[in-house]
């Protein structure tokens, strides 16, 4: 991929990452910070479909973003072919591995499966 | 009419006083990687005026203390960018850097960081030289402003002013050793070359932007730059490659076409 693209990726996942987070920020301001981490409000939470499904694109967003963050900084720090074709790959698993990892609570939870 | 007067006698002697030589320590970083010689630092005292720059100091220490010291001179006048050094752990070139401005007795020169170094001052600069290149610093176009019915390309102060300031860049290679991604990142195309790429996608004669565009947008292209500024900060000719890379961004993220 070009790396315009995957730098305007970066760019959108973080004013993305901004609006979303405000959200689940405010919805946490809906109630006491304490009662927000009651056992039967979080699991409402993920039973609530709109609001699980923020959760879960802000998980993507933040994978991405934080993941290719990380190549970027990886890149510089060090140079080669072998291992810039390792730190490229591998920061794409392990942004797979963290949005399933991710999602099976998300899905998990929401299915009432805990 | 203006007349102008010859000074009188007691003034030239009160000119002498204020212009007795003061001495400074010059420290220059000693090395030669060819030969494994680790960096260390010989110490000259050098007897300087108002207007002695470091060049001359360390032109000084060749003349009459150590002729072995190795550096980069040419013009002596800021134009011809060879000799490029960190002075007192700031990149300047030391031909236009006066001892007097540095407000200190000890003045250290090393060589510049980011560039392999050749011995003692003096760096190796294939790498710029090279980037400077692959950016084809050169007008494009398929037509030639030298047929008979063809005539010059006008081009307006305003389109002159879009990149007249880059066009001043000496290829000294301060920008590059200022710069904190070029310390770890050594396939980056850096501040210099990133500049000359700006300079010629905004020239209005030129039609080579899709292919310098295509050039920097790699992964050790204009996106390794994380705007820390200091390129410009050093640069002697007032070129401000920091701007050029983010107008440059403004064509590549489709700000600007
Ligand atoms: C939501 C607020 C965020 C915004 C607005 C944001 C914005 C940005 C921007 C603009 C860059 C590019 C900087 C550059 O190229 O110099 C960047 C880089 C980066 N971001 Fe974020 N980011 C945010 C959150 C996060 C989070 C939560 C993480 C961790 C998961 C993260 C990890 C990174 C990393 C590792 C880099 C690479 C370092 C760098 O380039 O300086 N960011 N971010
Ligand atoms: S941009 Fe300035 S500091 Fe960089 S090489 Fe050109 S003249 Fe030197
Ligand atoms: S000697 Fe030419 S720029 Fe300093």
């Amino acid at each position: 991929m070009r790396e315009s693209i995957i730098m305007k990726i970066h760019y959108g996942t973080a004013l993305g990452a901004v609006a979303l987070v405000a959200v689940h920020i405010l919805m946490r301001m809906s109630q006491k910070f304490s009662d927000s981490l009651q056992y039967q409000n979080v699991i409402a939470n993920y039973h609530f479909l709109p609001y699980a499904l923020m959760l879960e694109a802000v998980l993507i967003l933040l994978s991405v973003h934080g993941f290719n963050g990380l190549r970027v900084i990886l890149l510089e720090l060090k140079q080669g072919s072998t291992y810039e074709k390792m730190i490229n790959y591998g920061s794409l698993a392990a942004m797979a591995a963290l949005i399933a990892y991710g999602s099976r609570t998300i899905l998990m939870a929401g299915m009432g499966v805990s | 009419m203006a007349v102008v007067a010859a000074p009188k006698p007691s003034e030239e002697s009160n000119a002498k006083t204020t212009n007795q030589p003061n001495t400074i320590t010059l420290r220059i970083a000693r090395s030669n990687p060819s030969e494994g010689q680790e960096s260390a630092f010989s110490e000259f005292q050098i007897p300087v005026q108002k207007w002695t720059t470091v060049l001359e100091a360390i032109l000084y220490v060749k003349q009459n203390l150590d002729h072995s010291v190795a550096v980069r001179y040419s013009c002596r006048q800021a134009s011809c960018g060879s000799c490029g050094m960190k002075i007192n752990g700031r990149p300047a070139l030391a031909c236009y850097t006066k001892i007097s401005e540095l407000n200190s007795n000890i003045i250290t020169v090393e060589p510049m960081n980011n560039f392999p170094i050749i011995r003692d001052l003096a760096v190796d600069f294939k790498q710029l030289i090279a980037n400077h290149k692959k950016m084809k610093p050169f007008i494009i176009r398929e037509d030639s402003e030298v047929t008979s019915e063809s005539k010059e390309f006008i081009q307006t102060p305003q389109d002159l002013e879009k990149f007249l300031q880059f066009s001043y860049c000496i290829k000294c290679g301060l920008c590059n050793s200022a710069c904190p991604t070029m310390a770890t990142d050594t396939s980056f195309i850096g501040p210099q070359g990133l500049a000359q790429a700006y300079r010629y996608v905004a020239d209005n004669r030129d039609k080579g932007k899709d292919d310098r565009l295509k050039i920097i947008d790699d992964s050790h292209g204009i996106w390794r730059c994380h705007f820390a500024g200091s390129c410009s900060h050093v640069c002697p000719k007032g070129v401000d490659p920091a701007m050029a890379i983010q107008l440059l961004r403004g064509y590549l993220l489709g700000f600007k076409k």
